[in-house]
């Protein structure tokens, strides 16, 4: 990190879209030697351009004779918006490596770590117990575990020797990585100073002090964030200088306004973020910071407010290009939303939407145990999963082919019907599973529960609307009566 | 400066960039560009004309082999790089005043972009988007945080109507005519009609008239109401394949045009189905008469395949896809489909009484990127701040003078 790469490159570079397999094999060893567990090179190429291995899940290229194919193959598939790693090696995380402006040109990579603040005049029992509770917040979304990821430390005292106080009583418990926040080089090196190894992003370079974070940088390694507000032409001045200083490995904030501002910030994280994907306009090529807590230092008006402002702030920033973003409320009505849609926004938009329809054995069902139903929208699916897991249930699910429809707009679309259901109960051979024949259907598909009896012969029980409540349902309602 | 993407074109290419200092010269302080006696072929074409100097940024500066660290700031300085698009987003107008064959006090007007929402700040809105609040033919399960606003006007539509209008700030009034649902209460299409004439009567705002999903009986529904209400240019809400499938298109699409309304054409996160939808209906109505739903999924269930089809959609009708160039709707209701919006969670999650607006509240921002026209939406704090957004991120240059970078020190 930190040595300075040329960034005058005059050739423009292929984006990823336009990188062929071939461009790729013709680095590669082309040896068919299997190492990687694809069937040839050739393989291997297409699934490195796809995105889903890259170049280091090839041994022989690691190797020193293939030292320079190595470097021209890196060079090929960089991003334009570089990767930055924050924190300690085996805790860190890596923020950019973008490819692309929007999401459906290929995939948006490295999800953006969300850090909460604390501040180092915070009393010692207040602080522990918020550190705590960042590293605690989790929620369960379809079988994945959404999480916070890093704690920003911000200066409120401008005191040295208590922001490093601040600095090493978090060192002491926890491996999260860190963010320092001060404008004053004197305060940012007495927390560095504590943490000399940890690569915590320095918060941040500005107009006034670049020269001395700089030299910090340098000196701890660490990544520099660059504050340039609601100026695009400042920042340009302050990045090239930073590079031309040594520094590489810089994190662009042009800063965070909410309300009146809002507009301008949008404007400007979209401006910086179109300029390096279209343009490969190198001194942009950096990920973005979006600071949602910036809501906390306006106006005072009621905690909700703020909190309802930065949630909004936050999920916008979310969808326009922000890679990393710190945040004050710790209210899972303000986090549970971002968090899911960080999840969403960053998964593979060529991946289907639908599962493989047919029977999902659950738990160790017999010939009594109920056999339920749902449709093959990959997250109906999994939330009717998770939901039967959950509830230890002992059952048979029949997922039906909608063509990857949810059950209501399935209904709807006269996808889900009395028909389908019936030749699905026929195709899957149900009736060889259970000695009975009754179909809990979804609460979504009440309406064609009639039609559903007279066409398929089954008796049909209507479900919760929501799987959430089969635990319950099944309690009251199974074994049918006679 | 038009460059083609196929890049064998080196000739064309080259020609361009000797032409390119001169253009450039010529659009010095132009901000808008009009191109006279154009034609072009709406293929893989990208039309881009930068407002000025690209950079190269660290020419003139780096040279690898004799590093001098700088002892001062290096100015530079930032152009944007101005996209302009051959295609632009159709507009359409809902309700009739009076002199237009209505009876309408306002009518709404949208559409008409001609880049992408809120990136390139350079292309302001031309219409802002229009929100419209729902109402329902009869007592429908709602969530709780959204039945307390709505409760004392449930089963009386031309009230809830008034009250969507009065006290919420409806721009437009969506009325579902659930209960005509064959399998529900199997209402007549006269009595629909009754329903939607009692609501133009209680209301002057233009209409959305949504059907029961049914393609045959809301051919009947929708054929009675465009009869009923002649020249309202109500937004008959939808047209599907399925009523390719069930034949009943032609009837509906025929009607709406011949008694002055506009149809909502729905098909499901596909953009082909789409296009196919659209032209069938191209045949009986004009293109000016149709308004698209992609499909709106809560955040959650797949908020990022409608975010990623609505971006798709609109980058492919701004580059002169003329198929997909019509006007967006989002019914961010279905927002309140996810169970994080409803559902009682542990108390770290909060209480739904915040959860469940602020669910709709993102699911329409996030869309609200994406380029969305209009909206269907039901709780009033999720309106109230969707409105707000729209009038903010109309204009930039708001930027307040305090300083922000107070969040660094300030005790909270």
């Amino acid at each position: 990190m930190n040595g300075a790469h040329p960034l005058q490159e005059k050739k423009r570079k292929k984006s990823i879209k336009e990188i062929s397999p071939i461009d790729v094999y013709k680095l590669l060893p082309k040896t068919n030697c299997g190492e990687c567990r694809e069937s040839n090179c050739m393989a291997f190429a297409t699934r490195v351009v796809n995105g889903e291995l890259t170049i280091t899940d090839c041994p022989p290229l690691l190797t020193n004779e293939h030292h320079e194919a190595r470097t021209e193959l890196a060079d090929l598939l960089a991003p334009p918006v570089r990767v930055v790693t924050i924190g300690k090696d085996d805790h860190s995380i890596a923020i950019g490596g973008k490819y692309v402006l929007q999401r459906h040109e290929f995939t948006y990579h490295n999800p953006p770590p969300v850090a909460i603040d604390v501040h180092d005049l915070m009393p010692e029992a207040e602080l522990l117990d918020r550190v705590r509770q960042i590293e605690q917040f989790s929620y369960n979304y379809i079988g994945r575990k959404l999480v916070l990821n890093a704690i920003a430390i911000r200066s409120t005292s401008h005191d040295p020797s208590v922001f490093r106080q601040a600095v090493k009583k978090i060192a002491e418990i926890s491996q999260y990585p860190v963010i320092l926040c001060s404008f004053d080089p004197a305060v940012m090196e007495a927390g560095l100073s504590e943490i000399p190894a940890s690569h915590p992003l320095m918060y941040a370079a500005t107009r006034e002090n670049w020269k001395s974070m700089a030299e910090l940088s340098l000196k701890y390694h660490a990544p520099l964030a660059v504050f340039a507000p609601n100026d695009l032409s400042l920042m340009r001045s302050l990045t090239k200088t930073l590079h031309m200083s040594g520094v590489s490995d810089l994190v662009l904030d042009p800063g965070t306004f909410a309300e009146n501002g809002l507009p301008d910030t949008i404007s400007n994280f979209s401006l910086i973020r179109t300029q390096a994907c279209r343009d490969h306009d190198e001194l942009f090529g950096f990920p973005i910071l979006g600071a949602p807590i910036a809501v906390w230092a306006g106006e005072e008006i009621s905690e909700e407010v703020l909190k309802w402002r930065e949630a909004i702030t936050a999920s916008m920033l979310l969808s326009r290009y922000a890679d990393l973003l710190i945040m004050h409320s710790l209210d899972g009505w303000v986090l549970l939303p971002q968090l899911i849609w960080r999840f969403n926004l960053y998964t593979d938009p060529r991946k289907p939407v639908s599962v493989e329809a047919g029977v999902k054995i659950f738990g160790k069902p017999d010939r009594d145990s109920p056999v339920l139903m749902t449709t093959n929208y990959a997250l109906t699916y999994f939330t009717v999963e998770s939901d039967i897991k959950t509830a230890n249930l002992d059952c048979y699910l029949v997922v039906v082919d909608t063509g990857g429809i949810s059950v209501e707009s399935a209904v709807a679309g006269r996808i889900f019907t009395a028909e389908s259901i019936a030749s699905s109960l026929k195709a899957y051979d149900i009736k060889s599973l259970v000695n009975h024949t009754t179909l809990i259907i979804p609460g979504l598909a009440a309406r064609i529960s009639g039609e559903t009896e007279d066409i398929s012969g089954w008796h049909i029980l209507v479900g919760p609307k929501d799987s959430s409540g089969l635990l319950h349902y099944i309690r009251e309602h199974w074994p049918p009566e006679a | 400066m038009v460059a083609q993407k196929n890049h064998k074109n080196q000739l064309i290419h080259e020609q361009l960039l000797t032409l390119a200092p001169q253009l450039l010269e010529l659009l010095k302080g132009v901000q808008q560009v009009e191109l006279e006696n154009f034609a072009m072929d709406i293929g893989n074409l990208e039309l881009f004309i930068p407002m000025g100097r690209t950079t190269d940024a660290l020419d003139t500066v780096s040279n690898p082999n004799k590093p001098v660290k700088p002892t001062q700031l290096i100015p530079d300085h930032f152009v944007p790089h101005i996209t302009e698009y051959p295609g632009k987003i159709r507009e359409v107008t809902l309700g009739a005043t009076k002199s237009n064959g209505g009876t309408r006090g306002s009518t709404i007007t949208i559409g008409g972009s001609t880049a992408p929402a809120f990136t390139d700040f350079s292309h302001p809105l031309v219409h802002p988007p229009a929100i419209a609040l729902d109402v329902f033919d009869m007592p429908v399960n709602l969530p709780k945080v959204l039945k307390e606003h709505v409760q004392e006007v449930m089963g009386d539509p031309a009230e809830w109507a008034r009250m969507n209008v009065k006290k919420f700030g409806a721009d437009i009034v969506t009325i579902h005519l659930m209960s005509t649902d064959p399998l529900i209460h199997n209402t007549s299409p006269a009595q629909a009609a009754k329903t939607v004439e009692e609501i133009l009567q209680a209301v002057d705002v233009p209409l959305i008239i949504g059907g029961c999903g049914d393609p045959k009986k809301d051919a009947d529904v929708f054929t009675k109401v465009a009869e009923m209400a002649d020249g309202e240019r109500l937004l008959l809400n939808s047209v599907t394949l399925d009523m390719v499938e069930a034949k009943t298109l032609e009837r509906v699409a025929t009607a709406a045009r011949d008694h002055g309304h506009l149809v909502l054409a729905f098909t499901g996160l596909e953009l082909n189905n789409a296009k196919e939808l659209n032209r069938r209906l191209y045949e009986y109505i004009p293109p000016e008469r149709i308004v698209m739903d992609l499909t709106t999924v809560a955040l959650g269930y797949g908020l990022e395949y409608s975010f990623s089809i609505h971006e798709r959609a609109r980058h492919a009708a701004l580059m002169g896809d003329t198929e997909l160039a019509h006007p967006v709707i989002s019914a961010s209701t279905n927002a309140w489909a996810a169970r994080e919006a409803w559902m009682q969670m542990a108390p770290e999650y909060g209480p739904r009484e915040l959860r469940g607006p602020i669910w709709e509240t993102i699911n329409a921002i996030t869309l609200l990127l994406a380029g969305i026209d209009i909206y269907m939406m039901m709780h009033p704090a999720a309106v109230l701040t969707l409105r707000d957004i729209i009038n903010r991120l109309g204009t930039t240059g708001h930027v307040s003078s305090d300083r922000i970078d107070d969040w660094v020190s300030v005790r909270v």
